[in-house]
Formats: C-alpha cells, structure tokens, sequence
C-alpha cells in the first residue's frame, strides 16, 4: 500500500504529467518500491545471519554482546554432531518423515482420486469429513489415541504411533492432492477407459504422471510436517531418548547446555538445513502446493 | 476409499467420541473411569488455574497475532508484485523463515531477543531504543511471539501473491483512465477481488492460532531455563502464565496431572472453538470445496 501511494504523491495520474516528469515518478517508484523490499528483506534474512555468526563463535564470546566472531570456530559443528544422542535423533527424524512421508502418499492419492473424479452416494459427506478431520486439532483426540496406542498396544517411546496412522490417508494430503486432480480434465481418464485400461491402468499410466507436481507437493508437506513436529514425538517418545526426533531432542539439547548458545545455534543450523537444501531443489513444487491450498479452493 | 474410512473410524471417530465420554468420567488412566456428571467442566472453568489465562491468551493471539500476519502477509505479497530488479530473490529470501522448523526458529528468537547477550537488542540500542525483555517479560512474550510468527509470514506472501496476480489488469487500467489514485484502486479493485483470500487467511490464522502449541510452549521453557527431557515440571506459561496457549492446557491436565477427564473436557472446548471457525470458512467460502459439485 505505502508503495502505491508514494508513487501517485509524485506523478498524480490526474495531472497526465509531460514524459520526464513521468520518468522521474517511475524512478522514484521504482527507488521506493527496492528500498522498501531490502528493509524487509534484512528482517526475514538477518535472524539467519545472527543465527550463524553466533553458531562459529567460541564459548566465551558468545556470552557477551558482540555480533562478529572474532575466531571462526567452525569445530563447534562437529562438537554437536558428536553429541551423544544427535545422531540418533537424525535417524528417528529421516525414519518418521522418509517412511511418514511414503506411507502418506501411498494410501492418500487413491482417495484423492476417488474424491475428485467418481461419482459416487456419500461423495460430499466424505469430503466434508475429510475437511473436518483436517481442521481437528491433534489435541482433542490425543488422549484416546494415547490409551490405545501406549496403554492396549504398548508402544510408547517408539514412533510408531505417528508413523501407523499415516498408512490410512492423511486428510490435508487428501484435500490437496483432490484439489490438483479437478484440474484434470475428465477427457484424459475416458479415454484411457475407451482404449481398455481398468481402474488402477487408469490411476497408475494415466492420472498419476499428469498428478506429480501435486505429488511432490503433498510429499514436501508430510515431510516438512514430520521433521518439524513437536507434539507428536512429546506425547509418544519423552520418555525414551532413543526414540526422540530433531525437533525434541533439539530442545533439551538447549537444556543440557544451557549456557552455550554457540553450540545451540549450531545444533539449530544443522536443524534448520536440511530444510532449507530440500526447498531449493523443490522450490516449485512446494510454492505451487501453498498456493494450491489458499487460492485454487 | 476404504483404507482411509478404517483410518476415520480409528483416528477421528472413535477417540472423538471418547474423548467426549471422558470428559464426563474421572479417569486418570490406571483404573477405569468412573462417571462424575459436569464435574471436570465446573473445574475446569470455575477452579483449574491455567484455563482462563490460556482463554485470554488465545483472544489475544487471534486479533493480534493474526491481524498482523494478514497485515504483513498482504503488504510482503503486494511488494513483491512491485518489485521489478531480482524479484525472484526476494521472494525466496521472504519465504525461506517460513520453512524454519518452529523449535529451531523458536530457540533462534528466544536467542536472538535475548536482552543481555541478543543481536535484537545491540540492534535496538544502536538507534537508541531501549529492548525490554522479551520472553522473560510477561508483557513482552506474546508481542515477541507475534514478531515470529510474522518473520514466518512467506506462506500467506505467496498465497496473496497469487491472489494478487489474478486480479484482472483491465479494471486498474479502466480505473486509472477513470483518474483513481493508487489507494482508491487498492480500495475498489484490489480488495474486493482478494477478499475470499483475506477471508482464507484469517480463518485459517484463527484455527493455528487456537492450536498453537511448539513455538510457545518452547519458548516459555528455554527463556525459564528448564532443562528438557522426560517428566519435567515447569511454570507452565512462563512468564507468569502470558505464554499458556489451549493445548497446553490439555497436555497440561492430561500428561502432567493425569487427570484425563478434565483434559478431555478442555480438548473439546478446543474443538468446539475450532469447528466453528471452520464452519464459518465453508460456509462463507464454498470455494474450499471446489469445482465439481
């Protein structure tokens, strides 16, 4: 808004303003437009930075107030990762959100599809049902759901009550890969259908290669969902370091060494970069799935 | 569909219906529960410490937090549509705080507005403000939290920011002709034409918002200074209860006090809140079931 608004200050649409002046309206423009974008810029970016700078810095400096190491302690990284119990937490984390992130897509894109593209009695009622179960907070079933799964099948401090779960369709997956599919045209399946392919040639040769953008979005969520969750890990693994994921473990992490922040902020860099590498190979894939779930509705 | 009707009636159907059942028992998990009529919900709104502050907390996020984000969210989406040099750094270096997984962006901000050692506050006192304590200030954690959540703002950026490109370019042409000025455009044209995404964003805000959970319960553990781990106790809320959000309230009851009753009783209330936002979205919007029927 302050962008467009400084542009009129200077050349007023009204006035239909002779050419250099115009010109020295698009300058301005376009001076206000980039300073403001670097004044955000340094707020979404400088966090990171300091983020750094503080994670090479040496035990002692990065109790007081300075803000460029004087050393580059870059040994401060392999001193976290050969704390007892990161590794551990890395593996728990690639199991929960590679095998998580598998089981999602596997069992969520045949009920997407059914979803999308059948007509069948009950089709709107399991739509909003799927809805709903997306907008249910976990916190308002976790208690059964913690009786059964710790009390009757006695797998607390294991992950496996977050990773079973996700072999029965995940309701945001389902929604947003049902979204992608409508923008299939129906042409495409009756034709595989006219040319003889069943119901799975269909889903497998014909739906499946034109769905992949929506895939890989759906994947990227399930996986950045289970690398980042923290409730669910809390509810089933506290009691067990062994089980425990980055996003716990990097807590009490902060505990344990409560009064290194160099060493905390090399365990949240170390946290925070997978993510990031992830995004800049998949950068299309992730954007296009926001969007999908904000604008396409 | 039938591998996920199994996955509804197992993980939504079933415990939703006893969670409602507990709420109605006293249970602490070893024996079984035992009926106890309204007992947990007289408790849990007239006696149990925590509810109401969490209650007030939760209005407190949702007009501020939220507003803000959808502020912010709208004016980040705006600029990067201006923006003619590098446009697609920008928006990259905008959305990157987004994907920062909450624990490790929590532990970076209670770190970075630390006030004796943090960045944040040399920063400030370098243009001569004076940094008041953040996470450690009960007046300052939910503020300090409303600065994180809007350093995450990159997904509703994009979102508005393919709302924004799809405005047709022919009514700001026709308005410019007509002489409106840049806010009577964004007055008559831009805001009308996004507003179900203002609506999307805004609902969708209030439902995180009432599900908040990682960012301030992390966040009033590390400023506390709690060591983490299995079966700790801590000042739920730190400091002085201003970071107490719902679900902690139900962990709280539930995981700590093993009163599972009563952690029902608040998990419903949770739910109620948030099924009636969601109603409001689908009903306003029928948008979000889409095409198609």
């Amino acid at each position: 808004m302050a962008v467009t608004t400084t542009a009129t200050g200077t050349a007023p649409a009204r006035t239909a303003p002779a050419p250099p002046r115009r010109a020295r309206g698009a300058l301005v423009h376009w001076v206000a437009v980039h300073s403001l974008g670097v004044a955000a810029a340094l707020f979404f970016v400088l966090p990171f930075v300091f983020l750094f700078l503080t994670s090479v810095m040496d035990d002692r400096q990065a109790l007081t107030r300075d803000l460029w190491p004087h050393t580059w302690q870059w040994g401060n990284y392999s001193r976290v990762w050969h704390t007892p119990g990161f590794l551990t937490w890395w593996r728990n984390t690639l199991l929960y959100a590679g095998v998580g992130t598998l089981l999602t897509v596997v069992s969520s894109v045949p009920v997407a599809y059914a979803l999308a593209k059948f007509r069948f009695r009950g089709r709107r009622l399991s739509l909003l049902l799927v809805i709903a179960m997306m907008m249910l907070p976990p916190q308002v079933v976790v208690i059964p759901m913690y009786l059964f799964w710790a009390g009757q099948l006695d797998l607390s401090g294991t992950l496996w009550p977050l990773i079973i779960p996700m072999a029965f369709g995940d309701a945001f997956s389902v929604f947003l890969l049902r979204q992608f599919l409508l923008t299939i045209p129906d042409e495409y399946l009756d034709a595989a259908r006219v040319d003889g392919c069943g119901e799975l040639r269909t889903l497998l040769r014909v739906v499946l290669p034109m769905a992949r953008p929506g895939i890989a979005a759906v994947a990227l969520f399930q996986f950045f969902y289970a690398w980042n969750d923290y409730f669910g890990p809390q509810i089933y693994a506290s009691d067990n370091p062994a089980a425990w994921t980055l996003s716990y473990g990097l807590e009490s992490f902060k505990g344990a060494h409560h009064t290194n922040w160099n060493l905390t902020m090399a365990a949240t860099v170390l946290v925070m970069a997978p993510v990031i590498v992830l995004f800049f190979f998949a950068q299309k894939a992730f954007v296009e799935g926001v969007t999908l779930t904000g604008v396409k509705g | 569909m039938s591998p996920w009707l199994i996955g509804f009636a197992l993980f939504f159907a079933y415990p939703l219906l006893s969670t409602v059942y507990f709420s109605f028992t006293k249970y602490d998990g070893f024996r079984p529960p035992v009926p106890s009529g309204l007992h947990n919900w007289t408790y849990l709104f007239t006696d149990y410490p925590l509810f109401w502050p969490a209650m007030r907390n939760t209005l407190w996020l949702v007009v501020v937090m939220v507003g803000c984000r959808v502020v912010f969210g709208l004016g980040t989406g705006l600029l990067i549509t201006k923006i003619k040099t590098a446009p697609g750094l920008f928006r990259t270096l905008f959305y990157l705080p987004y994907l920062a997984p909450p624990v490790a962006a929590t532990l970076a901000f209670v770190f970075l507005l630390n006030p004796g050692t943090g960045p944040a506050g040399v920063l400030l006192e370098g243009v001569g403000l004076h940094s008041p304590g953040w996470f450690t200030d009960a007046d300052w954690s939910k503020p300090a939290l409303t600065v994180l959540a809007v350093w995450g703002v990159g997904d509703l950026m994009v979102i508005f920011m393919a709302a924004l490109l799809d405005v047709p370019k022919e009514q700001y042409e026709a308005a410019e002709l007509d002489g409106a000025g840049a806010w009577a455009r964004f007055r008559h044209i831009t805001l009308p034409n996004i507003s179900p995404i203002i609506l999307f964003a805004v609902v969708t805000g209030v439902i995180q918002a009432m599900q908040y959970y990682t960012q301030p319960l992390v966040a009033g553990k590390v400023a506390a200074g709690v060591i983490g781990g299995s079966g700790e106790q801590f000042e739920p809320g730190y400091p002085d209860k201003s970071t107490l959000t719902l679900p902690q309230v139900v962990y709280n009851l539930g995981f700590q006090r093993f009163d599972y009753g009563a952690a029902c009783a608040a998990a419903l209330v949770l739910f109620a809140l948030s099924m009636a936002f969601t109603a409001l979205l689908m009903r306003r919007r029928g948008g979000l079931i889409g095409s198609g029927d």
